[in-house]
């Protein structure tokens, strides 16, 4: 397992990968941000200080952490998966024993100058530790089942320390992306078929089994279900959130109501406007053009993602780019079904919009992965 | 590990195509999610945009008017009052930093406050009332009120904010109020939503935090209109919410403040209580603080002086504070031996001013020795020497459990904060707590209340209490809630011998009204008033063999945290025993010396019901009490402190 294994006929060196860089796929990226200072400006009431600066602050100290990882050699970062994969399972073990108690959620480890999510920075390195598996595996036995069983155990045992977190959400993305990781690599389709016919089963035994002792999920996260499926039966309570988001982006209209001019999120009826709510927002301001808008600007995003999978002829490089695409699009997914009522809340934020640390850093890292595959691929 | 080139092909082909199914997969979630946008925004648009119009109702919490404290005859502990503010909005203001500036000119405002209102100016939406400043006074709000054209988005606003009047006087019992802070919500399942509100106050400590639930009463809202850009246009409907159930303390707060006033600047405790039905009448801790300080937000320099304060002006001594009982834990000794037949009322001890065991000398207060002394001699003359002898014919266990039946060793349940137990420590107790065997030594100092002994105050007094009545007394402090009775418990018997424990409060009347009593300087002449007692004085250092050779030093001659603690443990009227009261002033010197005389003017005040009359002293002492009496600060009916001079 070396760099010689990339039998590199030209790879370029120095300032030259300068010119490598898919500067447009940045370009993409920068501009959700971008729309998401505006969102924060608004929704503070036309301030730059409370929420649109410091996001600025943390997505230029990401970028350029991005670019570091862009001009750092692909090889490396596959050397380094298995350490960064162990690391990243410490963290969220010590998170689960030591961490802080946020909004009844154990999720962080407080650094002092910053909050790590490790449950978030697990989403890329477990990607980068299935591409590698795949890589290293040869191809005849990627569906026989003992090799199999090891990626699955890759992906569930820390799936199990997110879920006694708990936080639902981030262990659906870990569990999604790294399904999707070994779909690419090509393990057999009917693993998958398997797979999902028994979480059919599973999900009817977890309705089932609502209110006896044997119950699944927790009390609240049954409720969040409940007001998913019918908001307005408790509009004070936990059914509040979706009714307001939902009320939010529909009095947007045609072309919405003007910036700055939402009165949903002015008169601070929407809850977490500023982080994962904030697609709402958008949608009341800008209205179906705006959203529509950012939603063809995130598809971009993906064709850009998904161009550089196939035209990378290393097999690591497209397997990391295909798992960080599945993260990138499952965050948006989940979140725009969440905050238009076709899926329960569970808190995944918006990708580069959303108000947060954690999130923004972990994607800013994924892209710089996938420009360093970009750059440093084979020619 | 190499790979044939043809297998490279075939898998990146099958990467390939597995991820454009993907791609697929993925284009069609997000056209299912523009068309839901469609769906929202445009199909169902006016039916959203007329529910966007109604959300222009909103509803807010009202906070309730907390309960007040009242003494046992109605009169104001702690009190809620207008307190006025003014509040600042940034639509209105438009430059919010230019209105500020000026203002800063009108009111004393800290670069503190100037940074606060900035920052939650700016998280806050533009029509947010935030506060600029509270606790104005007249001048103020006038001087505001004149300028107002020069002050855009700044209103003068009125709220309730907590007052206690009687400041020290019931810093302790009473507590305080304060913002809501994280720990407060920590652990509280869904926690009302008052303490959402900003700079909503909840007791901290004492009755008020004990009590909180009682007190705090329920929110009411009121629904109010608002205009696009979130005004508020009119009210529309309004729920007034439950205001906090009154309490009624067992507390007399002219006692309690004579007994402060008494008490004075040193470290002591005191408490009266009523010993025919357990209500507590006066539980001072010396020296106080103002809780008023802590409501306003204290100063760290005003903080730092309490804390730095030797004679913890903070704690409250009356619970917190726990002491070597001395010879006021004599009667639980003589109990204890009666009880047990080891003794009776004609048994004699000689004292020869020491008691020999296990090869060690253990020394009686009075180095020459008594001579031949009967129970009731024994306490009138707090003779050491008789303790040690029957407490090792009676055993620590049974002296342990005639404490405890006194109500020692017994965490007695009041709402107050950081009640201590004590130690009424027995052969098991020093077992599981040091992991050693009881010596006989340990029998010996238990006996005159030393060794591992400690007590608070306020268990001295419901000792003394019980010793007074032979009943099971239960100190309570709550007198009525809501203007209920809150019920209290049948009074049980102790079951001790009537002619035995008569036996003992003789000792006691021997104590202060006989010829050789310790506390005789403290008597009381009048007949109808005449008070029982004992003295204690508990060492708080060992005195070695070589001191005693050369000469004990001088109890003032010590530094003052050196020196002995001064107990003294009365109740009165002899005959028919109404009142039990406990002192304890902390490195006091003698307890017979410092502690006995404010027991007994403490006793005569509440026996009284007013200033107590010089002709119930001692005639010789009379002029000293009365200049005494006289320089005591004492607030007036209304609970206000007569006028300084203004020297």
């Amino acid at each position: 397992m070396s760099f010689l294994e990339y039998r590199v006929k030209f790879a370029p060196v120095g300032f030259a990968k300068v010119f490598y860089v898919n500067w447009g796929l940045y370009l993409l990226i920068t501009a959700a941000a971008a729309i998401g200072w505006v969102m924060l400006y608004s929704i503070a009431g036309g301030d730059m200080s409370v929420w649109a600066k410091p996001q600025m602050q943390r997505y230029a100290m990401g970028f350029v952490l991005a670019l570091g990882i862009t001009f750092t050699p692909i090889w490396f970062w596959r050397s380094m998966s298995g350490t960064a994969y162990v690391l990243t399972f410490v963290l969220l073990l010590v998170v689960q024993f030591f961490g802080h108690v946020g909004m009844g959620a154990q999720r962080w480890i407080d650094l002092g100058f910053m909050k790590i999510q490790p449950s978030e920075l697990m989403k890329v390195t477990l990607v980068m530790m299935l591409a590698t598996y795949y890589d290293w595996l040869d191809d005849r036995r990627v569906s026989r089942p003992l090799w199999v069983l090891i990626p699955v155990l890759l992906i569930v045992t820390p799936t199990i320390l997110v879920i006694l977190q708990p936080n639902l959400g981030t262990s659906l993305m870990l569990v999604i992306a790294g399904a999707a990781v070994m779909f690419a690599a090509g393990v057999s389709l009917w693993y998958f078929i398997a797979v999902i016919a028994l979480l059919g089963g599973g999900i009817a035994g977890v309705f089932l089994l609502r209110g006896t002792p044997w119950q699944f999920l927790h009390d609240y996260q049954y409720k969040r279900i409940d007001t998913f499926i019918d908001p307005s039966a408790d509009p004070l309570g936990a059914g509040y959130n979706i009714m307001q988001a939902k009320i939010a982006l529909g009095s947007g209209g045609w072309t919405g109501k003007g910036f700055m001019q939402g009165t949903q999120s002015r008169l601070n009826f929407l809850p977490e406007k500023h982080t994962d709510f904030i697609f709402t927002t958008l949608g009341e301001e800008f209205g179906f053009v705006g959203a529509i808008s950012l939603l063809a600007l995130y598809a971009l995003i993906l064709l850009f993602l998904f161009w550089a999978a196939v035209q990378n002829k290393d097999r690591f490089s497209s397997l990391l780019i295909v798992g960080i695409a599945a993260n990138f699009f499952l965050y948006l997914a989940v979140n725009l079904a969440m905050v238009m009522g076709m899926a329960p809340v569970v808190g995944v934020p918006l990708p580069f919009l959303s108000y947060g640390g954690s999130a923004t850093l972990v994607l800013l890292l994924a892209f710089g992965l996938v420009q360093s595959a970009i750059v440093h691929r084979l020619r | 590990m190499r790979r044939s080139q043809r297998d490279t092909d075939e898998s990146a082909a099958r990467v390939t195509r597995r991820s454009l199914f993907m791609g697929g997969c993925m284009a069609a979630t997000m056209a299912v999610l523009g068309g839901r946008m469609r769906y929202l925004g445009v199909d169902e648009a006016d039916q959203y945009r007329l529910l966007a119009e109604e959300n222009r109702i909103n509803i807010q919490l009202i906070p309730p008017a907390r309960g007040l404290i009242l003494d046992r005859n109605g009169k104001l502990i702690a009190g809620n009052e207008q307190n006025y503010r003014v509040v600042i909005t940034k639509e209105g203001a438009g430059d919010v930093q230019a209105v500020m500036n000026r203002l800063s000119h009108l009111i004393p405002l800290t670069a503190d406050d100037m940074a606060r209102v900035t920052r939650d100016v700016g998280r806050n939406a533009p029509f947010v009332p935030i506060p600029v400043a509270d606790r104005l006074s007249w001048e103020d709000l006038s001087r505001i009120a004149l300028n107002a054209p020069a002050l855009p988005g700044v209103t003068p606003d009125v709220g309730l904010s907590r007052i206690y009047p009687r400041d020290v006087d019931f810093a302790h019992v009473v507590g305080y109020v304060g913002p809501v802070s994280e720990k407060d919500l920590e652990g509280v399942e869904n926690p009302d939503p008052l303490l959402h509100i900003p700079k909503f106050q909840i007791g901290k400590i004492g009755v008020e935090r004990w009590m909180e639930d009682t007190l705090r009463g329920s929110a009411g809202n009121k629904k109010i209109e608002v205009n696009h850009v979130g005004r508020v246009m009119r009210e529309l409907e309004r729920t007034d919410g439950i205001a906090g159930a009154d309490l009624r303390l067992t507390i007399d707060a002219d006692i309690q403040n004579f007994v402060q006033a008494r008490l004075g600047d040193q470290s002591a405790a005191c408490v009266v209580i009523d010993v025919t039905n357990g209500d507590i009448i006066a539980a001072v801790s010396a020296p106080s603080f103002n809780p008023n300080l802590f409501v306003r937000g204290i100063s760290s320099r005003d903080y730092t002086v309490l804390t730095a304060n030797d004679h913890l002006p903070l704690a409250n001594k009356v619970v917190q504070g726990l002491y070597p009982p001395g010879s006021t834990f004599k009667m639980v000794t003589a109990l204890a031996a009666l009880e047990d037949g080891q003794i009776d009322t004609d048994t004699t001890v000689r004292c020869p001013g020491y008691l020999e065991s296990g090869g060690r000398k253990f020394h009686c207060w009075r180095a020459g020795g008594h001579g031949k002394l009967d129970l009731v001699g024994a306490l009138e003359q707090s003779c050491d020497v008789f303790f040690f002898d029957v407490a090792q014919r009676v055993g620590i266990d049974k002296i342990a459990e005639m404490g405890r039946r006194l109500g020692l060793g017994e965490r007695h349940d009041l709402p107050m904060s950081a009640i201590a137990e004590g130690a009424m420590p027995d052969k098991a107790w020093k077992q599981s707590r040091y992991k050693q065997d009881w010596r006989i030594g340990d029998t010996i100092n238990a006996s005159i209340g030393q060794g591992y002994v400690l007590t608070s105050p306020l268990q001295l007094a419901v000792m003394t209490a019980r010793v007074a009545t032979g009943m099971n007394v239960i100190p309570r402090i709550i007198h009525e809630v809501d203007g209920h009775e809150v019920p209290r418990p049948e009074p049980q018997t102790l079951g001790l011998d009537t002619s035995k424990i008569e036996a003992v409060r003789l000792g006691m009347v021997h104590v202060v009204n006989g010829a050789h009593g310790t506390g005789r300087t403290a008597r009381i002449v009048n007949d109808m008033l005449k008070m029982a007692g004992k003295s204690g004085t508990s060492q708080v250092r060992n005195i070695s063999a070589a001191e005693r050779e050369t000469g004990v030093v001088g109890n003032n001659d010590l530094p003052w945290e050196q020196r002995d603690h001064a107990l003294f443990v009365a109740f009165a009227p002899v005959e028919a025993p109404r009142y039990a009261v406990a002192v304890v002033v902390e490195h006091g010197g003698g307890g017979s010396t410092v502690a006995a005389p404010i027991a007994r003017d403490a006793l005569l005040r509440v026996l009284t019901g007013q200033m107590p009359d010089v002709k119930d002293y001692p005639a010789d002492q009379r002029a000293r009490i009365s200049s005494m009496l006289e320089g005591l600060k004492l607030r007036n009916a209304d609970g206000t402190l007569p006028q300084e001079s203004k020297a």
